[in-house]
């Protein structure tokens, strides 16, 4: 009988090249997404050594990070910024690689249109460099952030030298309940864990409530990996998975799929194949979580408090103190007692349409409280086109959102969309680490239901008790 | 890439946990298109204030610690953004290596491809150096990667874990890129079994 085999395995062992002895083994990479912020000093690597993209057809790149939200056309006033996007189109120009530009209509958050586009598919390896290149394993990839030393690599040889990760399980049993979304699950997942939880491992997500998930609900999951530490996250493909790449523009066509459709189909584990570690939640124990820290793993449910310092282990002690005192949160202070001052829904975590609608849904016969600054920012081009067929704007405008250009925006602040000192800001994005969204900024992580009853109410608020009009 | 054999150097503290890359380089400094010059922006937001005056009190800008090459962390260090502006705003700095109990992944990796040392040693070492350097006036050690040992004038010897192959390359500053087109047939073979889809090139 052959041996059991996880996804990862079977992923891993499809794309090994060469296992020189002594050595990292060599796997290729089979998609690279790439971005302008973290290009530039790989292709001029390229060219100091004279070396070509291996393969432009498995490059593509766009530009999301540095770019204004402002309407298109609208001068980009950093000159710094502008500089490094002109870089990116005459890199692209110069070796050969596709560019969905500013004003292309497949502008995006690069893994918002990876999916979008088709581009990423089951089986396959994507790197890009970012770290929340881990959204793609929502399709049953092995995907992964690296560094720009690697991009250079990856460009150079399509392959990339790589120590073989561990592999880990998150089984979560049950269903999530009614307002506990894909991005409660994350911060659950992390907040049980810790931001370091997953280090050198490719988790799998498995279990009745991953299953249950949308594709846009995996990526949420998947992208939010990297903040438990993990090199990856994944969910093996099914019929939820198929469904949502065929068609696409970048998708297998006519003789193609269904031969695509039949390999991924042999991807996913075996039924009792090992793992290094093995977590197991339950679903039903999990609430709308906030973020009331510096970084993911601090977080409380939604009817909880922020925990007392004095409670805790002396170096979690020491950094909860830190957290609280960045935060200007008192201890045992209760979570929806915490008034906000900006809200962002956007995000390669939260910004897909199904985000969208949700907020929307929060948003709808309401408007945001007087003393908040609450902006919409879809993660791609195509996505606010169909905000826009379906009325989502007009929902989000009536109630007093800002509707935005799509691009990474206050997720990191790199372009002019940034919290003003002491700021506080209910946000759909992944990361609450200090200064992230803005120098002195106080960034709470959240669902965009969450986030969108946050705008209106002017503080924290649980999502259960919404009364949707 | 520039060989790592053996260091000596001053040591800083910075008694942290989960320094993340943010911290390490904030993103207002990774619009250059170049991979020298971020040294100058290493912990901004710790460093500086708001107006760019230098903040009391940072502890890589005391006296004592001027010139580290050195650091000493808290576990998890490097952890979030994958930017590799952080290992270049060390090593632009001065850093040579960090040691921590625990690294991130990506940081990690990013490191290796710099010549930049990430040393992992038990938290209780890591512990104990983070007090010898805050105790004793210039506190230097030796990290010696040809025998995998971090040791100091005052009785402290660790040995640390690395990979074979990191270690050969970082010992002898190997060109990553150079090594895997070595296996330039093997890749094209995989290639011939594994065409681009076709709706790429079309």
């Amino acid at each position: 009988m052959p041996a059991k085999r996880t996804l990862f395995e079977n992923i891993w062992d499809a794309h090994l090249v060469a296992q020189p002895s002594g050595r990292s083994p060599i796997i290729y990479i089979d998609l690279h997404l790439v971005h302008e912020v973290t290009s530039p000093q790989a292709f001029d690597g390229l060219r100091v050594a004279g070396r070509k993209v291996r393969q432009p057809a498995r490059t593509v790149a766009t530009v999301d990070h540095n770019i204004p939200t402002e309407p298109r056309g609208t001068p980009i006033t950093d000159l710094i910024a502008a500089k490094q996007i002109a870089a990116l189109q005459a890199n692209c120009k110069e070796f050969g690689v596709r560019l969905f530009d500013m004003d292309s209509p497949e502008q995006g958050i690069v893994h918002v249109i990876g999916p979008e586009l088709g581009l990423t598919q089951p089986g396959m390896t994507v790197v890009c460099g970012d770290s929340h290149t881990s959204t793609h394993g929502a399709f049953g990839a092995l995907a992964f952030g690296i560094g720009t030393s690697e991009v250079e690599h990856v460009l150079a040889t399509q392959c990339l030298a790589q120590q073989r990760p561990k592999t880990m399980k998150i089984d979560v049993r049950g269903r999530l309940a009614e307002g506990v979304t894909a991005k409660d699950l994350a911060l659950g997942i992390i907040g049980q864990i810790g931001t370091d939880g997953a280090t050198g491992h490719v988790i799998e997500y498995a279990g009745e409530a991953v299953r249950g998930l949308s594709m846009e609900g995996r990526m949420t999951l998947c992208n939010m990996s990297i903040e438990a530490g993990a090199r990856a996250g994944m969910v093996a493909p099914d019929e939820t998975t198929f469904a949502y790449v065929q068609g696409k523009r970048f998708a297998p066509r006519d003789g193609e799929w269904e031969k695509a459709v039949e390999y991924w189909r042999g991807l996913p584990t075996d039924e009792g194949a090992g793992f290094d570690k093995v977590v197991e939640m339950d679903a039903e124990q999990l609430s709308p979580f906030v973020t009331w820290g510096t970084n993911p793993g601090m977080v409380a449910p939604v009817t909880g408090r922020v925990p007392e310092p004095r409670s805790l282990n002396e170096s979690d002690q020491r950094a909860t103190e830190l957290a609280l005192q960045y935060m200007g949160l008192e201890p045992g202070k209760r979570i929806e007692d915490i008034g906000i001052d900006r809200v962002f829904i956007g995000s390669c975590t939260n910004s897909r349409i199904e985000d969208l609608r949700a907020a929307a849904q929060v948003a709808k016969g309401y408007h945001v409280s007087s003393k908040v600054r609450a902006m919409v920012v879809p993660g791609s081009q195509a996505i606010k086109r169909a905000a826009e067929r379906e009325g989502l704007h007009q929902i989000f405008l009536d109630a007093g959102f800002e509707w935005r250009e799509s691009g990474c925006s206050m997720c990191l602040g790199m372009n002019p969309d940034i919290l003003q000192p002491g700021e506080r800001c209910a946000s759909t994005s992944n990361r609450n680490f200090e200064g992230r969204q803005g120098r002195g900024g106080r960034t709470h992580l959240v669902s965009p239901m969450m986030a969108a009853a946050a705008a209106i109410a002017g503080h924290f608020t649980d999502i259960r008790n919404w009364k949707f009009q | 890439m520039k060989p790592f054999r053996t260091h000596r150097g001053r040591v800083a503290p910075l008694d942290r946990i989960n320094v993340d890359t943010d911290q390490i380089i904030p993103k207002q400094f990774l619009k250059r298109i170049e991979r020298t010059g971020f040294g100058q922006f290493l912990f901004y937001d710790w460093r500086f204030a708001a107006d760019g005056v230098r903040n009391s009190g940072f502890v890589l800008d005391e006296p004592r610690y001027k010139g580290a090459s050195i650091l000493v962390a808290g576990k998890n260090f490097g952890c979030g953004s994958s930017r590799e502006h952080a290992v270049w705003a060390l090593a632009d700095f001065g850093f040579r290596a960090v040691i921590s109990s625990s690294f991130a992944d990506i940081f990690a990796n990013n490191s290796t491809k710099n010549g930049f040392l990430t040393v992992c040693l038990s938290e209780g070492e890591v512990a104990e150096l983070m007090q010898r350097s805050r105790g004793v006036n210039d506190y230097q050690l030796t990290i010696d990667l040809e025998q995998c040992e971090v040791r100091d004038d005052q009785g402290f010897r660790a040995k640390f874990p690395i990979d074979e192959f990191v270690r050969h390359c970082l010992l002898n500053g190997l060109d990553d890129i150079g090594l895997t087109l070595q296996h330039e047939a093997e890749i094209t073979d995989y290639e011939a079994l594994h065409p681009v889809q076709s709706a790429l090139v079309t």
